[in-house]
């Protein structure tokens, strides 16, 4: 489970979370929309501790993420992160992309670690390109590719950043066609996006986010067919759906 | 003016001692190479560090090295340290020299390099709950390796060049030292600093080279 209460952040002079309290369960996806600067993809990098908040706490599984006593390493490998821009080690196959983290976090065996990596990239579709530098990949390959190294961790908890916002549009659907089966297979997931289809499809529940802060949740039903939030109901008229 | 015979025969025959020189002068090179790299890569983790005396250490070592002559560097690591008593072969001293330099020109390489690293490379590594050391160490350390391999190549033979420097500390095994002293026996000015030219000439090549050989396996990404 992950518990955030009253998370809030700054950046200098710019408050970009005021006060954000969401409760995620386990197997729960939840997507974030909302307008850039909303404090969306802050929050994301909050949970695993890539970032400082100035005050309330996160939980992850009942540890304090930003506590002192936290070993993050540890903390991150419960908690896979997958970014906008996909950051494939340009100097490491796709296979060893996949098994550097298990190998040098997990200690596991190359030959235990190459196992699960051909699971993983075989299950995003990439079983044929194991020995292929990412740079011979297109984007969207090379973000599978990022989602199954972050899925070679076994996490508990995924995050998605606005991963398919940097790709070509056709493109687009592959990616969110892997967060899909995901979501179908248990995996509990925070997902911010654009994509106002997808977030209806594979939500439990809908976060908008406006101004650093949490203007409305609920399920994609009340989001997107009758949200109670004036702000709600400008940008999702304002998004092409 | 133009009365001077040349012997090449003469000179020739010293070829087995001037190339017995030039395998000194290699082994001077790639042992400051390697002693070179090690020491620019923790010069270059002092700059990153946050601790002032490391930066500050590294950064005189860094300017020293690329803002005064070679030669004043050999010159530092013989007599410079002979008058507080430390007395150091030739040998010694024209690698330490040679070491300091390369160290600090690296390490201005690697920096350069590691700028062109984003860094969203180690943000991805830190994700994967790897430590910093660990990120720095898979995942930059490599690239950075990678970017600095023409420099590297550079410096090797720069490294190389600079061993003709050792005359001057007294060096006289090395390719150019055997030379010089070659040249005091017989007097076939020409003719002997000509064939070591020509073996320097060589020796660089070669390293050029060998070095584009092995990026081409090496570096397949």
């Amino acid at each position: 489970m992950i518990e955030i209460e009253n998370v809030r952040k700054s950046f200098g002079q710019l408050e970009v979370l005021k006060g954000i309290d969401l409760t995620v369960k386990k197997g729960e996806v939840v997507t974030i929309i909302g307008g850039s600067g909303s404090g969306k993809s802050t929050l994301l990098t909050c949970i695993n501790g890539l970032e400082p908040i100035d005050s309330g706490r996160i939980l992850v599984d009942g540890t304090e993420v930003h506590a002192k006593s936290t070993d993050v390493n540890k903390l991150r490998q419960k908690i896979g992160i997958v970014f906008q821009q996909w950051n494939a080690f340009p100097h490491l196959t796709v296979l060893e992309n996949v098994t550097l983290a298990p190998r040098k976090v997990l200690g596991m065996s190359k030959e235990k670690a190459e196992e699960i990596g051909v699971k993983q990239l075989t299950h995003v579709g990439l079983g044929d390109k194991l020995t292929t530098y990412p740079s011979r990949l297109s984007g969207g390959q090379q973000q599978r590719m990022a989602i199954a190294r972050a899925l070679a961790m076994s996490p508990s908890y995924m995050l998605f950043d606005e991963v398919t916002s940097a790709l070509d549009p056709q493109l687009v659907g592959e990616v969110l066609d892997t967060l899909k089966m995901l979501a179908e297979e248990g995996m509990t997931m925070i997902c911010v996006t654009h994509e106002m289809a997808f977030a209806r499809d594979v939500s439990n529940r809908v976060a908008f986010f406006h101004k650093g802060v949490m203007a409305e949740i609920g399920p994609p039903e009340q989001i997107f067919g009758a949200a109670q939030n004036e702000e709600t109901r400008k940008f999702l008229s304002s998004v092409r759906q | 003016m133009f009365n001077y015979t040349f012997q090449w025969n003469q000179a020739l025959k010293y070829l087995p001692r001037m190339l017995e020189g030039a395998l000194v002068t290699m082994e001077i090179a790639l042992i400051s190479m390697v002693i070179g790299i090690a020491l620019a890569v923790l010069l270059t983790a002092f700059r990153l560090s946050g601790n002032r005396i490391l930066k500050a250490i590294a950064q005189t070592w860094v300017e020293v090295a690329r803002n005064t002559p070679a030669l004043f560097q050999i010159y530092m690591a013989h007599f410079g340290i002979a008058s507080f008593g430390i007395h150091l072969s030739p040998f010694i001293s024209l690698l330490i020299g040679i070491t300091f330099n390369n160290a600090g020109y690296l390490a201005e390489n690697f920096r350069g390099a590691l700028k062109a690293i984003p860094d969203t490379q180690t943000r991805a590594g830190r994700s994967l709950g790897m430590s910093a050391v660990q990120s720095f160490r898979s995942i930059i350390l490599p690239q950075m390796l990678r970017i600095s391999f023409l420099p590297m190549t550079n410096q090797m033979v720069w490294a190389i060049l600079m061993t003709s420097l050792g005359v001057t500390v007294g060096m006289n095994t090395d390719l150019y030292g055997v030379t010089q002293d070659l040249n005091a026996l017989t007097f076939r000015t020409f003719e002997l600093f000509a064939i070591a030219a020509v073996i320097f000439y060589l020796i660089t090549k070669a390293i050029t080279i060998g070095a584009r050989l092995i990026a081409a396996r090496l570096f397949r990404y």
